[in-house]
């Protein structure tokens, strides 16, 4: 019998993966690409095209401006209309460059290097010129994480997707393993470590059973870890792989592990090998959609033409939500640009009434937590403005806002939304 | 511009809440109430009608008086309400019980902020209530009466007899008592109306367990550690176990979320000092009882519990 690989605690809610046996197709070009500067964890991108100006898709238009930022390309060959702030997912206007496109061009990359003949640092410069970030929703940038202060001996590549609906990684794992292995093998270079597991959840069989066949006889090893929310967070991927714990505070590093999601190790080989920086993406487009899909889009095409392209909203579409239905966030129109961590788009009916009952300490939240936090306190200390203590006392930095616990909260407290309003207020106090 | 809702993550939610767990505890408590009045007739389910009308009465008139939301669509007050009632001599007086009912609820929930609120069990506060203001009714068992016999649909008011069984505990040593358990099990003897049928509590626990509304812990711990106890105290443990309110506190009482300890060690800790607290009472006081007065003290003790044993912190070095 295989060992399981799981933790403690963690939810199960009903996965409702629409599209998990739906190939990904490539989605329309975008007659105009609304581009923001700043996708990433980190500082914006400077412009470095103006507006008239002729490019090509693929070309380089915003420049990484600090340590951790990440360059953004065009995704489309046109002709630079402005460059203005624009509204994006977050709801935040950002500085954007809006790209009209003349000409619907789909490279078809050739290798165009050899692996063989790259060291580590190349691999890292390439990755940061082709401006990849976590491709799994944190948009952390990748060469950030591939120049660790720290001694690394793990590289993990996360192939969990424990989101509900969310099937974009899976659907690469079953088309493009090759390329997805070039790029972990990539990754171990440049990191230069010799373990590496790809831990990949139990409800995908058939990619598990595809990577151990590919992976025979080489140092990457398949985790087959439990189907359980959140495994695809990163310190509980850790725990349930390594056992480690990554301390309070902590970055992966300090336990000597990085993690990597698998679209990001296809988009290295993209870069790496291909020779194409991060322009576009897999998005899953499901939920109350009439035809829900696996879409590869362009980064900066506008939301609404995904949505068509699946055949519009059922009917009790109330709700999209960018990401997966336990993390994203709640977009507030459709008219805002796919970009670098857009994983998928799930129409939601609205919310049914939601009945608040007061909290009856039943535990559930604890229970659940995979933190081994005591949720239900944050929204009483945040009501009562003891801040400080729940720093201090419930260690609410070392939440990871998986949801879990209001998801299960049968008082629907909202714990979720004091625990980040908790963190703000610390951040802005300064204190940690 | 299509507009759409906003939400905060998580956007969805399990479908459980907390009128469905109340609904929930009120499907478990059926077997004791139908056990209830399968044995000890009419009475008895007036008794429970009267203790639910009186307990959503009494928590929509104190909330309406002092300005507050209605409460009783969560249906705790219900789920009280019928505890009391099970906990109750089948014929207790009608208006004592009110009185007990509108204690629990107005003094001892919402005078303490509510539903959530309260340190101690309402139910288990009204049954005390009820012992010191009338001792002599709530010591008041009657025989079961035969199903659907002219006894059986009597609602005549407090018939007093000597208490039978609770007083010959004492006298139940290892050996002795054993020819009673089966009646024991069945509940077909005095007590309590909810509490004498251990076999309808553990069709209600084993319900509430299987759902997930309940935790193993405390009836674990309570029942086992009682075992245990029994044992060493020289008692038949069956007898120990199944007379008097042991079963149906540790499974319906004792896992009250509101008044119980939130964290694992904590339940289990709970668990065993119910345990250790209803051996105490039954072996050294003048009490036969003492499942309501554990459960009341522990309650007391369960913010401390809570304050001390929390979950080991994920990444948290021990200092």
């Amino acid at each position: 019998m295989k060992p399981l690989f799981k933790f403690r605690r963690g939810v199960h809610p009903p996965y409702r993966k629409l599209t998990a046996s739906s190939p990904i197709q490539r989605a329309k070009t975008p007659e105009v690409a609304v581009i923001p500067l700043k996708q990433h964890a980190g500082a914006p991108a400077q412009p470095v095209v103006s507006p008239k100006e002729s490019v090509s898709v693929g070309q380089l238009i915003g420049k990484s401006s600090a340590f951790i930022s990440a360059n953004v390309h065009s995704s489309v060959t046109g002709v630079v209309k402005e460059i203005s702030p624009m509204p994006t997912p977050s709801g935040e206007k950002v500085l954007s460059v809006v790209i009209e496109t003349t000409e619907d061009e789909t490279p078809e990359p050739k290798p165009i290097r050899n692996p063989d003949e790259l060291s580590g640092e190349e691999i890292v410069n390439i990755i940061a010129e082709s401006g990849i970030v976590g491709m799994g929703g944190a948009g952390f940038p990748t060469h950030v994480k591939l120049k660790p202060p720290k001694p690394i001996d793990t590289l993990i590549i996360n192939g969990c997707e424990c989101e509900p609906y969310l099937t974009g990684d899976h659907r690469l794992m079953l088309e493009k393993p090759d390329e997805i292995i070039q790029g972990i093998e990539l990754l171990m270079k440049a990191l230069n470590v010799r373990e590496c597991y790809i831990g990949i959840e139990d409800n995908k069989p058939d990619a598990i059973k595809l990577f151990e066949e590919k992976l025979r006889g080489r140092p990457i090893k398949v985790v087959e870890v439990k189907t359980k929310y959140p495994q695809g967070a990163e310190k509980v991927l850790i725990k349930s792989i390594t056992g480690r714990e990554v301390p309070v505070g902590g970055l992966p590093l300090d336990v000597g592990v990085v993690v990597q999601n698998v679209g990001t190790a296809h988009a290295v080989y993209e870069a790496v090998i291909l020779g194409k920086p991060l322009y576009e993406r897999v998005v899953t487009v499901t939920g109350e959609v009439n035809e829900p899909k696996n879409l590869l889009v362009r980064i900066g095409t506008p939301i609404s033409q995904l949505i068509e392209e699946c055949g519009g909203y059922k009917e009790g579409a109330a709700r999209l939500i960018m990401g997966g239905p336990m993390m994203g966030i709640a977009l507030f129109s459709d008219e805002v640009p796919v970009i670098k961590t857009t994983t998928g788009l799930i129409a939601l009916p609205g919310l049914p009434e939601v009945r608040r009952y007061p909290c009856i300490n039943c535990g559930t939240c604890i229970d659940v937590c995979p933190m081994g936090l005591i949720p239900k306190m944050f929204p009483i200390l945040y009501e009562k403005g003891r801040f400080q203590e729940a720093a201090e006392e419930f260690d609410v930095m070392n939440c990871m806002e998986c949801g879990c616990c209001e998801y299960e909260c049968p008082s629907r407290v909202p714990i979720v939304q004091s625990i980040r309003a908790i963190k703000s207020r610390l951040r802005r106090e300064g204190k940690r | 511009m299509r507009e759409f809702w906003m939400s905060s993550s998580p956007h969805i939610r399990a479908a459980r809440d907390t009128r469905r767990v109340m609904s929930f505890v009120i499907i478990a408590l059926i077997p004791p109430l139908v056990a209830g009045v399968y044995f000890f007739g009419m009475r008895a389910l007036i008794l429970a009608i009267v203790c639910v009308l009186s307990c959503v009465g009494a928590e929509y008139g104190i909330r309406r008086l002092l300005k507050k939301e209605s409460s009783i669509g969560d249906l705790s007050a219900v789920v009280t309400g019928l505890i009391t009632a099970l906990i109750l001599p089948p014929t207790m007086p009608i208006w004592m019980t009110i009185v007990g009912c509108v204690f629990a609820i107005v003094v001892v929930k919402e005078f303490f902020g509510g539903l959530g609120k309260n340190i101690f069990n309402p139910a288990a506060s009204a049954r005390v209530f009820l012992m010191s203001a009338w001792p002599a009714f709530t010591n008041a068992y009657i025989e079961p009466r035969p199903f659907f016999s002219k006894d059986w649909f009597s609602v005549v008011d407090g018939v007093t007899s000597a208490t039978p069984h609770l007083r010959k505990l004492s006298e139940m040593t290892i050996t002795k008592g054993w020819d009673a358990i089966g009646k024991l099990f069945w509940g077909n003897i005095s007590g309590s109306m909810g509490e004498t049928s251990a076999f309808a509590i553990l069709l209600g626990g084993i319900f509430l367990l299987a759902t997930g509304i309940i935790r193993w812990e405390i009836p674990a711990t309570y029942l086992g550690l009682s075992v245990l106890l029994a044992l060493l105290g020289n008692y038949n443990p069956a007898y120990y176990l199944f007379a008097g309110g042991l079963m149906f506190g540790a499974f319906f009482m004792a896992t009250d979320y509101v008044t119980s300890p939130r964290t694992f060690w904590g339940r289990v800790l709970f668990g065993a000092g119910l345990a250790v607290l209803t051996f105490v009472i039954r072996r050294f006081g003048s009490l036969p009882e003492g499942v309501v007065y554990s459960i009341l003290i522990m309650n007391g003790f369960t913010p401390l519990i809570n304050s001390l044993i929390k979950p080991r912190v994920f990444g948290k070095v021990k200092k």
